[in-house]
């Protein structure tokens, strides 16, 4: 069980998202600095949260750019698992791996919140043990949005991860935080190996955080 | 104001305008034996106003009380330190940025964030927890949304971007500070108690290495306006707040705490007000060395800036560190690899001067002992005031009818309305350690990596303080270790801040003193040092002075985590209990001022010896696991306590005490009090406990059902209640 963390400049997640895969899995993941330009053998790559390059120019865009997304790119192609929490998400849109865009939140504020999700997607590797699950958000531009021929795409691939919801697991627009086109809080690329998240698993990962949904997630791919 | 008596070549203006007054220029020309050059007028300046000097305040300072068993670090240094076992130290301060963010809400916040975090990082610690205490004028004053709102997304937009949770803080609203808001800023880090670093210079011929971002022309003179009363054209002063940096900042935490751990950092200080300049004398200072500075080296974003500009720019997220040179190039590849600026500016010498060179011109010699040990020093006239006269109010006066609707009124306004919309705007999760998030008594966050927690809060009662400063500094102090306690912690140590004013006034003076022996008293009695603050004076504008706000930030540890409280109600068929007295003191109680709009009726009184008693009793309770949830009463009384703890845990309550005088009852502000929700299998052990430490406890409910329930006067669904309280903050904001 081999899994690796990309740290930039401006990550802060990274060590969250450590914790909680060797609390989960029993194996310290290795951290990867985004000058390096290649990752060894790996059966988990994280792009973790934060704020790469201080969110300058625009979430992500100049983190897609660092010497080790070449290589991310060749594994998520090789089908190596690929996780995009929050502004990896962010990175992981702007690189290509993921399609769609994720502008500023409809409240036009920084929202830090328990919120309910709710998988659409069930067989990925990520989302096979995940039905309705509370964790926290943290961020300004998680408002998803694709175009409706991509909606339509992504819609009839099944590559819609996460909605946000009720407690119910009803999919409303009282349950979306952020205004995210069709409650969309995560979505996988079409070989479904690749995904991305807005919501961090990695803080609903032990009881002392309140709540452990967030672990199925890990638990799903790093068994 | 021309002085006829001038006789120096310097103009009489510009030293004025340089915040320095005669007698302290005639001082600056016997030290230095002749007259300073511009440069060294500006150092003069920086230095000698009250933000960095302390002049004014000094004196009174020294009489808190600042040492006890845990404290490994008091005031004096860039941050406290205190002693959380394991060989770990809590390393933490509060600061102001209140002049800053009223000229340019976002930015001042953001910035006044980026300092305290600096100074906490400077000292070896990361991060783990930001706090504020915040101050704005009336809710529904034309400036109030605009500051709210820029203050608050300032806050979080460099907290959440470094990556360090903003996981409390306190917020009111008062006329008194519409036109000097208080935005007071406060940072706990952690470190190992053998890896602190200090700012003294040391090793003469030693490197001295700048490191971080550029120095531009922002922020200058930005102390000295902070030391200066607001006028109508104090808008003008715009270009003295600096711009912040959170992203860089991010990078210079981690390329400091990368090097600290090698042995390469001797003395390392950050640049905070006053730059370049404090920096270097603080090091200088400490270490009783002199230094050399060649300012063509320092890392310039502007072109052609000058001597004086380069030691007065407030540019941010800048260290001055001085080290081994044997590390020095090791050193310069971790700055490298994050990016950042390094450079050799100058070496330590044993000259005791501050000696600037520029493009090989001596631009300034200055002995460092004027600057620092022969700086002006005040004892200010003071006078004190009488305290506000204690009210009694009789039942009568009150329709008992009323008290629901007047329970919903109160939890509408913003100053005690839920703080939601402040807090879901700071990444209060980020490092996943957060045990207990904002909006309980203290937040708790856990020690990385164990099973115990430090507990934080920040507090005051500026209405209490204007009131009666003497019992208002003791409530502010005393808040916090209530709060640290309800949540299951054992108070350590505080850091203060103390806005205040202008200390020229004797009657503002005469609070800062009254405020001073409140807090001593209350420090010395529950054994609660002070181990680092600030102090804001000038906080006026055309004449009128803020109320007397010493802000206090406390911090406690937890031993084990299993021992957390909040302040939500677990469990029908619980009761809840209150410890503590009540004497219906509703004197400038929030009813009072919310429900009559009256201040008036006088300051409740704080029993110290009272205090002490019920928290260690709760703290006891807590431990024996006797306890199901906890808060204090405070501001409101007890029935908005009472409401607090249904609305956090969902659920209702029967209240059945039996009162004569519902009013003082449910509302007043006595002090000392805590609610403590207790299983009936625990009841009798825990009375038997209270009896044991001579404190008052009492049953006067059940949990259970969706109401509040009270004998003989109504109910009120929680449901509703929860409506109301979330609407007070959000409203102004819209």
């Amino acid at each position: 069980m081999k899994s690796h963390v990309i740290v930039f400049p401006g990550s802060n997640c990274d060590r969250d998202v450590a914790v909680a895969i060797k609390n989960i899995s029993g194996h310290q993941p290795q951290m990867v600095w985004h000058k390096e330009t290649s990752i060894n053998q790996s059966d988990l790559v994280v792009v973790p949260g934060g704020f790469s390059y201080g969110d300058y120019l625009r979430c992500g865009a100049m983190a897609s750019t660092s010497p080790i997304m070449q290589d991310v790119a060749k594994k998520a192609k090789e089908g190596v698992p690929v996780l995009g929490i929050c502004n990896g998400f962010q990175i992981l849109i702007e690189s290509g791996l993921l399609d769609g865009a994720l502008m500023r939140n409809s409240s036009l504020s920084f929202i830090c919140r328990d919120i309910l999700i709710k998988a659409i997607n069930q067989n990925s590797v990520f989302t096979k043990n995940t039905n309705v699950a509370k964790m926290p958000i943290a961020h300004n531009e998680g408002n998803f949005f694709v175009t409706s021929e991509q909606l339509k795409k992504i819609q009839d691939n099944d590559q819609i991860a996460f909605q946000y919801c009720d407690e119910n697991g009803n999919v409303s627009e009282d349950s979306n935080p952020n205004g995210s086109l069709e409650n969309i809080a995560g979505i996988l690329n079409e070989n479904k190996n690749v995904l991305g998240m807005m919501p961090h698993p990695e803080r609903a990962a032990e009881m002392a955080h309140g709540c452990e949904d967030g672990k199925t997630i890990f638990e799903s791919v790093l068994n | 104001m021309t002085n006829h008596n001038w006789q120096f070549q310097t103009e009489q203006s510009l030293v004025e305008n340089h915040g320095l007054k005669l007698d302290e220029f005639e001082k600056i020309v016997e030290g230095l034996g002749r007259e300073p050059n511009l440069t060294e007028l500006g150092i003069f300046s920086a230095m000698w106003n009250e933000h960095c000097s302390y002049k004014s305040s000094k004196f009174w300072l020294k009489k808190l009380p600042t040492s006890g068993e845990r404290v490994v670090q008091g005031p004096g240094e860039n941050a406290g330190v205190i002693d959380i076992d394991d060989g770990d130290v809590a390393v933490f301060k509060m600061e102001s940025h209140n002049h800053p963010s009223f000229l340019e809400p976002y930015q001042g916040a953001a910035t006044g964030v980026g300092g305290i975090l600096r100074d906490v990082f400077t000292m070896g610690a990361r991060p783990v927890a930001n706090l504020n205490a915040l101050r704005f004028g009336e809710p529904n004053h034309p400036k109030t949304k605009h500051l709210l709102s820029g203050v608050v997304s300032g806050i979080g937009g460099y907290g959440n971007c470094i990556g360090v949770p903003t996981v409390g803080g306190e917020v009111n609203f008062h006329a008194s500070y519409n036109g000097n808001i208080l935005v007071n800023a406060m940072t706990v880090g952690i470190a190992k108690k053998d890896k602190i670093f200090y700012s003294a210079a040391a090793g003469i011929g030693n490197p001295i290495v700048y490191v971080g971002s550029k120095t531009g022309r922002d922020g200058i003179h930005g102390a000295t306006m902070a030391s200066a009363e607001f006028d109508e054209d104090s808008e003008d002063k715009k270009p003295t707040v600096q711009v912040g940096d959170p992203f860089t900042e991010k990078l210079l935490l981690e390329a400091c705490l990368e090097l600290m751990k090698e042995e390469a950092i001797i003395a390392i200080q950050d640049m905070g007000a006053a730059g370049l300049t404090s920096s270097s004398i603080e090091m200088a200072s400490k270490g009783e060395v002199g230094l050399e500075i060649n300012l063509s080296k320092v890392p310039m974003r502007a072109q052609n800036m000058s001597a004086y500009e380069l030691m007065l720019s407030e540019s941010q997220e800048r260290m001055l560190m001085v080290l081994d040179p044997s590390k020095e190039e090791m050193a310069r590849d971790i700055f490298k690899k994050w990016d950042l600026e390094f450079e050799v500016i100058g070496k330590v010498t044993d000259t005791k001067r501050l000696i600037l060179m520029m493009n090989g011109k001596e631009e300034a010699s200055i002995p460092i002992n004027i600057l620092v040990e022969d700086a002006p020093e005040y004892q200010r006239d003071y006078i004190v005031e009488e305290p506000s006269p204690i009210k009694e109010y009789k039942s009568e006066d009150f329709d008992q009818n009323n008290i629901l609707k007047d329970l919903n009124t109160m939890i509408m306004h913003p100053d005690l309305s839920s703080r939601k919309w402040i807090w879901e705007q700071y990444d209060h999760m980020v490092m996943a350690d957060t045990v207990v998030r904002p909006g309980s008594d203290a937040a708790v966050v856990r020690v990385h990596g164990t099973n115990k927690g430090l507990a934080m809060s920040t507090d005051c009662s500026p209405v209490y303080c204007k009131h009666n400063p003497y019992e208002g500094g003791k409530h502010a102090v005393v808040e916090t270790w209530r709060n640290i306690i309800a949540s299951g912690a054992h108070p350590i140590a505080i850091t203060d801040c103390m806005n205040f004013g202008n200390p020229e006034k004797p009657e503002i003076m005469g609070q800062f003193v009254e405020c001073i022996r409140g807090m001593g008293d209350a420090c010395s009695k529950l054994n609660y040092p002070v181990v680092s603050g600030n102090v804001s004076l000038y906080n006026e504008t055309n004449g009128e002075g803020i109320y007397p706000t010493p802000a206090i930030g406390g911090v406690g540890l937890i031993k084990d985590l299993s021992n957390v409280k909040t302040l939500s109600l677990k469990e029908d068929g619980n009761f809840l209990c209150v410890v503590g007295k009540t004497a219906n003191h509703l004197g400038i109680s929030k009813y009072i001022s919310i429900i009559q709009s009256k201040e008036e009726g006088g300051t409740p009184k704080i029993n110290l010896d009272t205090e002490l008693r019920n928290g260690n009793f709760v703290i006891d309770a807590i431990n024996q696991k006797l306890i199901a949830s906890a808060h204090d009463v405070g501001e409101g009384g007890i029935l908005l306590a009472i409401a607090e703890m249904c609305m956090s845990g969902n659920l209702g309550i029967t209240i059945e005490i039996e009162t004569n005088f519902p009013h003082g009852y449910f509302f007043s502000e006595d002090q000392s009090r805590y609610l403590l929700e207790v299983s009936p299998n625990n009841y009798n052990e825990c009375q038997k406990l209270a009896n044991n430490y001579d404190v008052h406890f009492e049953k006067i409910g059940i949990v259970g059902g969706d109401k509040i329930s009270i004998k003989n006067i109504g109910d009120q669904y929680i449901s509703a209640l929860k409506l109301s309280f979330e609407t007070g903050i959000k409203e102004i904001s819209q």
